[in-house]
């Protein structure tokens, strides 16, 4: 190649180690091999997933543990298509994450060549933003631009589509362009007079509550909530996405709020005269019938995005911008309140409504219970279902980048190649630390495969399957709504996940009671290894609470 | 209550179907679009009415704010609205209603683009409600094919939308 002069993938590349990328998650197909070329001889790591979704939802995981942008890498036609569950989960959580994507040569597109398809268009709904290439001197600018894009404001996923012959066509490096954002000026400083008058409302509260959500988490604000609540002394609740806002047995967290929420997470949202929702959306699984949602309650809403100002509940005043930058803010305006009443009321809530224990078998509960035990400081991913409701009861976590779980799209199959991707994360930074996956068996089955990437990486993973044989949250809807009348949600006793892990090249235990549960994690913990604990769970438990009604108080427990 | 909102953004392909496609993601129903180009040779502007009470039309600016290569959004207000909208309409005109019709095409401002044998076809320009009154009008008569360009609206005075 001549002095000077580049190619779309040399270009894409440098670009991307310019951004700061360690590395990238990614499968081959003849669209992308320009990439894989240049991708030779880069500080980039490539790990191979075994499935685009994988890919994808490593990307994720990684994103969410480290707070940078997560990227992988798909061939065009069915290796993009297979991006796009993973695509919409990050959406829905506003995880920043980053997808590549060859596509056929330009000459082609609109042709229905070999492996065409549009996603770009397909994307639109579910991308902060999305770039069709057109010239391979646009490709540096457009992948800061989109580095930006994914990691500001409300974070998000954002494609760059690249046809083949682009990637490997060359231009003057010097004839590259700049990227210009006219209509992109995300709001970072809350506006101080809302403070001011959110201050005011705070003061004049009596049974104030605050929601911290997913906000918290996207925004590193652990610390500055922290201040604002000890400072304050007003009881906290959280969304499925805020778990980790705050440890999760500080005196005033009252815990998960919402469809599944704790009885007194729930009163305290009913009984409110003050809400103060840091970083939430107001989402169906939080608040339930939104016409009896916190009556008697005004709402304060922080949150960075405007379009979630009022989109479902109606707020009093709301404060635009970064949690980080208001919390600080707001908690110098206000002063420790007297609202013992209230505490107490919540308190004696929390005591007369324990959550249900598990029996001498071993249960979903006893068996969160084992690991909160033998690993206290964990990063906990979870998959989706009942398992994952009941992680969100009652598994403890610390303060931080420590509970990831598809909250917003409810992706069954993320779980595992989350932990992948929060593995690779965690131990790229200072602090490792132990990666624990809580999946059930039906969601595991979905992305099992990424098993042979934690393998290959030798990542050391804790990945319980708590084996009900059964959709066990889907067996819970039938019985409650549908007289259990049908019986779709039996998966059988088929797969020996151990068998199955071993037969990948990791560690297989398989359990039937606590103890040998116990053993199991301690094994793994000690192990260093990818190791695949199938936990028989034979107790058939629903996971409550959980609201039938018509207010967040019409539950069942 | 109908909406007109006008949107400035950057003339990039594809920015008709991320507006479009996120009226109809978000269910909000587009009455009429109109789209061309502006006094800066990079960016275009829509003009589209919807139909929705001020909540809805809060949350479809802030959506549409946040597209990317959207600049700015604003909702038009009625008082300060100068808006024009555009149609052709083809009519048969038989030697009796000949008159009549031509009294209509006066009072409605009207033109004839082309008469070709018993059929007319008039160009009508106005406010949406001008237009749709002549049309109104005409529709007594046999309309044989007619088509409407949708309201293009700026706001009055200085203030640039
Ligand atoms: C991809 C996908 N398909 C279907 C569903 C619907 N769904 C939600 S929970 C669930 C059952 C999950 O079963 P399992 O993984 O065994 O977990 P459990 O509920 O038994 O703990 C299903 C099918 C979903 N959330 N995601
Ligand atoms: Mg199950």
């Amino acid at each position: 190649m001549k002095k000077g002069k580049s190619t779309g993938a040399r270009s894409l590349v440098r670009a991307l180690e310019k951004m700061g990328v360690e590395v990238i998650f990614g499968y081959p197909g003849g669209a992308n091999l320009p990439i894989y070329g240049a991708l030779q001889g880069s500080s980039i790591k490539h790990i191979l997933a075994r499935h685009e979704q994988g890919a994808a939802h490593m990307a994720d995981g990684y994103a969410r543990v480290t707070g940078k942008v997560g990227v992988c890498l798909a061939t065009s036609g069915p290796g993009a298509t297979n991006l796009v569950t993973g695509i919409a989960t990050a959406y829905m959580d506003s995880s920043p994450i980053l997808a590549i994507t060859g596509q056929v040569p330009s000459t082609m597109i609109g042709n229905d060549a070999f492996q065409e398809v549009d996603i770009t268009g397909i994307t639109i709904p579910i991308t902060k933003h999305n770039y069709l290439i057109q010239s391979a001197d646009e490709i540096s600018p457009v992948v800061e631009e989109a580095f930006y894009l994914a990691d500001s404001g409300r974070k998000g996923p954002v494609l760059i589509d690249i046809p083949k012959d682009i990637l490997s066509s060359e231009f003057l490096v010097s004839n590259e362009k700049e990227y210009v954002l006219e209509g992109y000026n995300p709001t970072i400083k809350g506006h101080p007079g809302q403070i001011k008058k959110a201050a005011a409302l705070i003061k004049d509260s009596k049974n104030p509550v605050i929601i911290a959500g997913g906000g918290i988490f996207h925004s590193d604000a652990f610390e500055m909530l922290l201040h604002f609540v000890e400072k304050s002394g007003i009881p906290l609740v959280h969304s499925l996405m805020g778990k980790s806002s705050i440890d999760s047995n500080h005196l005033l967290n009252y815990g998960l709020y919402g469809y599944h929420g704790k009885v007194a997470a729930n009163t305290a949202i009913v009984k409110a005269d003050l809400i103060i929702a840091i970083g939430t959306r107001f989402g169906d699984r939080s608040t339930g019938p939104l016409a009896t949602y916190a009556r008697d309650a005004k709402i304060i809403h922080i949150d960075i995005d405007p379009a979630e100002i009022s989109k479902n509940v109606s707020v009093f005043v709301p404060i635009v911008g970064n949690a980080r930058d208001i919390l600080p803010k707001l908690t110098d305006l206000v002063s420790l309140k007297e609202i013992p009443d209230w505490i107490d009321l919540l308190n004696k809530t929390v005591v007369e409504h324990p959550l249900r224990k598990g029996g001498k078998e071993i249960s979903v509960p006893g068996a969160l219970e084992v690991l909160k035990q033998v690993i206290p400081d964990a990063i906990i991913v979870t998959d989706v279902g009942r398992h994952q409701m009941f992680a969100a009861l009652y598994s403890d976590v610390k303060a931080g980048r420590t509970f990831l779980t598809s909250g917003g799209l409810g992706t069954m199959g993320f779980g595992l190649p989350a932990a992948v991707g929060a593995k690779v994360g965690s131990q790229s930074l200072n602090k490792d630390r132990p990666v624990v996956l809580i999946s059930g068996d039906g969601g595991f089955t979905m992305t099992c495969q990424e098993i042979i990437t934690a393998v290959e990486e030798k990542l050391p993973l804790i990945l319980v399957v708590l084996n009900d044989s059964s959709l066990g949250m889907i067996a819970q809807l039938q019985d409650e709504f549908y007289d259990g009348s049908f019986d779709i949600s039996n998966l059988g006793d088929f797969v020996k996940f151990d068998k199955l892990a071993i037969s990948m090249g990791a560690v297989g235990h398989r359990t039937e009671t606590l103890e040998e549960f116990e053993k199991a994690v301690r094994d793994a913990q000690s192990s260093g290894k990818t190791c695949v604990i199938d936990c028989i769970i034979k107790e058939e438990a629903h996971v409550y609470p959980m609201v039938t009604g018509a207010d967040l108080l019409d539950l069942v427990e | 209550m109908k909406h007109t909102i006008s949107i400035l953004c950057d003339n990039k392909a594809g920015v008709m179907t991320r507006i479009s496609g996120l009226f109809s993601r978000r269910g909000f129903n587009i009455e009429s679009l109109t789209v061309g180009t502006t006094e800066m040779d990079d960016k275009s502007r829509f003009t589209i009415v919807v139909q929705g009470d001020d909540s809805v039309l809060e949350q479809i600016r802030k959506q549409l704010q946040k597209l990317v290569h959207v600049i700015k959004v604003w909702d038009i207000k009625n008082e300060s609205i100068i808006e024009r909208e555009h149609s052709l309409i083809k009519i048969q005109v038989t030697p009796e209603k000949r008159s009549e019709i031509l009294q209509i095409i006066t009072a409605a401002e009207a033109r004839i683009l082309d008469s070709t044998g018993d059929y007319w076809t008039l160009e009508v320009t106005g406010s949406t409600a001008a237009v749709s009154s002549a049309i109104s009008l005409l529709s007594e008569y046999n309309i044989i094919e007619s088509i409407r360009t949708g309201r293009i609206a700026l706001e009055r005075g200085v203030g640039k939308s």
